[in-house]
């Protein structure tokens, strides 16, 4: 294409960081030297270098993880390379707030002040450090902050990080020849303090917190804290593996067939039948086919799919294998969220040991079938979670959900018939081809079949993972975790994140099951249940929520990207007792902005953004005392 | 605006489905979407981001209608007819979305030069004023550097707008983004929808989303080729010529004043229609209709501004100090102008220096 360049250089340090990504420019039509005569008169990588565009977000991040920000130098080499329009790229770089197009400090704090945290002190947490350390680094259009001093460590303020089992939490991001990201758990602002410093002495947090580690009827979390999650040999030796070895023997259609049987529904939080999307995708015509594993868990509360990645690898390598073979998938891409970074260098560890050991590649376990698995990391998007979001993320776009129909299960990434699931939903997976799909629904209710994972955080005594069969109630799950932090009375629980709701305490009898949850006019979401306890503010929950979902709203649709402004500022001005006429009025105006983002919005981010909201509007009653006159 | 059936058919002819609209039986061909079947029907919805000569990519959501079944509201400009599907465009909950995003749209944007926007505004019983006041405007480049992610905390007296001063970088058009409701259609039309020059994309995300060259640099520094086309598909008036802009500033443009004049652009071999807007004997804009099927709406350079040679009079204004007879600077808000237009090549020549041009000398029509 006729691209025009900005005249500004990358730095030798960018460009190492972006080759080292993309590998060393062939030609100058891909950004490097003019090799003989021939080429300045003909062109003929620019099909090849477009071809690559999926390589963009990889290459921003490596710039950015390289010097801590992406300079117009930055940017224009890497559009070279790709020949990528600049502002394009521009686009696509300032839709992720991991990635700065501002000079930032090669170290950079990002400290949860999300919902979770709240519950776990991070309000006093953060004012703690903002006293000792200064304000967070200059964000969003009222403080147009820049910085000078790369060696000046700053920190930023981060919507949920996922480390809620272990609130409050934050994530370091240290530029460099090795950048390092490190997540510290269970902090302080005196430990935080340190960690800005450059002390290297504080430890990272180290595991997912698994109270049931071990218990002999888990089947999701069996490996979990008992196998080395860095051992292939450990994982074959406790089962890992038997479940694509019975698929070979059973067939494609015989693994679709007992995810069909077993009833399994997808853990996402859409609830929708595994094997009828398999079935979809295995009987189109159109090749190739794509496997998607959606690990862009970024809803607030949320922490399941980190520890199943952190804790049992290969259990998710297995899985996606046996996806592959089913669907007729030779490509799988695992999309994990930026922010995990031990995560990542799990999953990465353990697609290397697969391929070594013959278990991906071109012929996984000595079969005429070939399948390999690619990581691709978030830039730090909500929004990415949505799956035609998160193609768009792949495919080197802004990530922007498309508008359904057409469903992925006939035009997802690259325009192919693509399956895409929840880790969760995965995991369940190699267990289903290994004992067969009748055996899965044995246990579970009639409609929501097998065990089900949930992320107990908040005021709770021992938040973490906890597996249980369909059928639980909240209160059994919340007994199981130990009950309300340091006894105190229960307020409210919030289930199923910052899209789902918060119920009464004289609601925890509802059965945790995909019927139970949507006769109780509630959402099992991504498992979420988080307690909250009579010492936590709601109200300041409530800001928080709202302010996420303006921060997280890609700007699309105008529903969503005005309607969580508007949303944001009435509750504001309730909190804050400002109101425009009574609160009966703004708690009105509340409502129709909220049905009109649930009707109107293209995708599942404006459609919930009001409903954690509503509920504690109808079903907690939160603003009745200020009603009344 | 005329239906594409003017255009000549190169597809075969397609099914016929059957459906019902707002009770009635209607059919349509396989492949329309909601939106023409309505309109088919004499009822046109409202819509802002939608254009026949464009991708549809649906952001604006006013056109949405009730589909029974379907769990939230649907937008009839890019969903497609199907067998059976019962559609209903005016029931009480469209009626409401409709509503909150044109009251989320008016008190956040400039909608003062929106074609049709307030007759919707009425007709929806619309009250964007109960948001609050609106924000005074930012300066100058604050929302061009808004970072993803975390925002100040909302000012409770105001309701935020996206008000900015006005992009005055160079002499052919201004890029009012106060106006701006990212429908998108810009960046088709300056992307592979048409003109393939990428000058412009979306950046940012949520409300601080925005169309920008790369690093917001000014369009003379751009890929901008200054074609005009993303003026021609703009709803809002956010695009706008010089010309045009300058003359609201000082009071003089006046539709009802304005005579439009087709004619064929005498550049080049392609002949596209021109249509020439003329106040008061002077070419005020230039467009080009949409359903011509030579180039659907689209011009290059020459066309769509380089006209001022039809209009040297002696004694008239040179065309240096002053736009179009409007001394410069009238209106302007911003930081001034750079002054530079085009990349220095021979199409910017054209449009500034009439006297260069092989038909410079010729006396007005």
């Amino acid at each position: 294409m006729d691209l025009r360049f900005s005249l500004a250089h990358a730095t030798d340090a960018e460009r190492s960081a972006v080759d080292a990504c993309l590998g060393p420019p062939t030609s100058r039509w891909d950004g490097g030297e003019r090799v003989g005569t021939e080429e300045s008169r003909t062109a003929s990588s620019g099909h090849a270098a477009r071809a690559r565009r999926d390589l963009l977000l990889p290459a921003l991040q490596a710039a950015q993880r390289r010097v801590g920000w992406i300079s117009e130098g930055a940017l224009t080499y890497i559009c070279e390379r790709l020949d990528v329009p600049p502002a394009e790229a521009y686009g696509v770089a300032t839709f992720y707030s991991l990635l700065s197009m501002t000079p930032r400090p090669r170290r950079v704090l990002h400290v949860c002040d999300d919902i979770v945290c709240q519950c776990r002190g991070a309000t006093a947490m953060i004012a703690e450090l903002e006293r000792a350390a200064g304000p967070p680094l200059g964000h969003g259009p009222h403080a147009d902050h820049v910085v000078l001093d790369p060696d000046a460590p700053q920190w930023i303020r981060s919507p949920c990080l996922g480390l809620c089992d272990q609130a409050p939490a934050a994530l370091l991001q240290v530029a460099g020849e090795t950048p390092t990201d490190k997540l510290f758990g269970a902090t302080t602002a005196a430990e935080l303090q340190a960690v800005l410093r450059g002390d290297d002495r504080i430890p990272e947090r180290a595991h997912p917190t698994v109270p049931q580690a071990g218990a002999p009827t888990l089947r999701l979390l069996s490996r979990m804290g008992v196998v080395d999650p860095m051992s292939l040999d450990g994982y074959r030796s406790t089962g890992g593996y038997l479940g694509l070895r019975r698929a070979f023997e059973i067939g494609p259609t015989g693994v679709i067939r007992e995810v069909l049987d077993a009833k399994l529904l997808g853990r996402g939080g859409a609830a929708f039948p595994t094997g009828k999307k398999w079935d979809a995708v295995a009987r189109q015509p159109t090749r190739p086919h794509y496997l998607i594993c959606n690990a862009d868990e970024s809803e607030p509360g949320t922490f399941k799919d980190r520890a199943l990645m952190e804790g049992d690898p290969f259990a998710l390598v297995e899985a996606m294998t046996i996806a592959a073979y089913a669907t007729g998938c030779a490509h799988g891409y695992i999309y994990i969220r930026g922010e995990y970074p031990l995560a990542i260098e799990r999953i990465e560890h353990a697609i290397g040991q697969a391929r070594l050991r013959g278990l991906l590649g071109e012929h996984v376990m000595g079969q005429e079938f070939q399948f390999d698995l690619e990581v691709r990391r978030g830039g730090g998007a909500y929004i990415c979670g949505e799956e035609t979001a998160l193609f768009n993320s792949i495919e080197g776009f802004r990530g922007e959900p498309r508008n359904k129909p057409p469903f992925p299960v006939d035009f997802g990434l690259f325009a192919k018939p693509t399956v895409v699931n929840n880790v969760e939903t995965l995991v369940n997976v190699p267990w289903i081809a290994r004992d067969g799909g009748a055996a899965f629904a044995a246990i579970g209710t009639a409609q929501s079949a097998g065990t089900k994972l949930f992320c107990l955080c908040g005021c709770i005594e021992r938040p973490g993972v906890y597996e249980v069969p369909f059928g639980a109630t909240l209160r059994d799950l919340i007994t199981m975790a130990g009950g309300v932090r340091g006894g105190r009375p229960l307020r409210t629980v919030l289930v199923g994140g910052a899209a789902g709701l918060f119920v009464r305490p004289d609601e925890l009898d509802i059965p945790l099951t995909f019927e139970g949850t949507r006769a109780a006019q509630a959402t099992l979401g991504s498992g979420v249940i988080m307690a909250v306890d009579d010492t936590i503010d709601i109200r300041a929950l409530l800001v928080r929520i709202a302010a996420f979902f303006r921060d997280e709203s890609c700007g699309q649709c105008v529903p969503c990207r005005v309607g969580t402004v508007r949303q944001e500022e009435a509750l504001h001005r309730i909190t804050l007792r400002r109101m425009r006429g009574s609160v009966a009025d703004e708690l009105a105006l509340l409502g129709e902005i909220g049905l009109g983002m649930k009707d109107a919005s293209i995708c599942g981010l404006g459609q919930t953004a009001y409903s954690a909201i509503e509920s504690a509007i109808n079903r907690l009653h939160l603003f009745e005392d200020a009603v009344a006159p | 605006m005329t239906a594409p059936a003017a255009l000549v058919q190169l597809t075969p002819p397609r099914r016929s489905i059957e459906l019902q609209i707002d009770g009635e039986a209607v059919s349509a061909p396989e492949g329309t979407t909601i939106f023409d079947a309505c309109r088919q029907r004499g009822n046109v919805l409202p819509t802002l981001c939608y254009l026949e000569t464009l991708h549809p990519v649906n952001a604006c959501r006013v056109c949405v209608v009730e589909v029974e079944n379907s769990r939230v509201l649907v937008p009839s400009c890019s969903r497609k007819v199907e067998a059976g599907m019962v559609v209903h465009t005016d029931t009480p909950r469209v009626r409401h979305s409709r509503k909150m995003v044109l009251e989320f749209l008016a008190s956040s944007v400039d909608l003062s030069t929106t074609p049709h926007v307030s007759e919707w505004l009425a007709d929806y019983a619309c009250h964007p004023e109960r948001f609050g006041p609106p924000a005074p405007p930012a300066a100058a480049g604050v929302r061009d550097a808004a970072h993803a992610g975390h925002h100040a905390a909302p000012d409770p007296e105001y309701a935020a707008t996206v008000h900015q001063p006005t992009k005055l970088d160079n002499e052919l058009y201004v890029r009012d983004y106060r106006k701006c409701i990212l429908c998108y259609k810009c960046v088709e039309a300056c992307g592979t929808d048409y003109q393939n020059t990428f000058a412009i994309a979306v950046a940012g995300r949520g409300f601080d989303a925005r169309i920008s060259t790369e690093f917001s640099i000014p369009l003379p520094g751009s890929a901008c080729v200054y074609c005009g086309n993303c003026i021609a598909v703009c709803p809002t008036g956010a695009l706008m010529f010089s010309s045009e802009h300058d003359r609201r500033a000082a009071g003089t443009w006046d539709e009802s004043r304005q005579a439009v004049v087709d004619t064929i652009c005498p550049y080049c071999g392609v002949g596209c229609t021109l249509s020439l807007h003329v106040q008061d004997n002077e070419i005020v804009k230039v467009t080009s209709p949409f359903d011509v099927s030579i180039t659907r709406g689209n011009l290059c350079i020459k066309g769509r501004f380089g006209w001022q040679y039809v209009q040297e009079r002696p004694g008239a204004g040179s065309g240096r100090g002053q736009r179009n007879g409007v001394p410069r600077g009238a209106g302007d808000q911003g930081d001034g102008e750079s002054g530079r237009v085009g990349k220095g090549g021979g199409n910017g020549r054209d449009a500034t220096s009439p006297a260069d041009s092989p038909l410079g000398k010729r006396a007005p029509g």
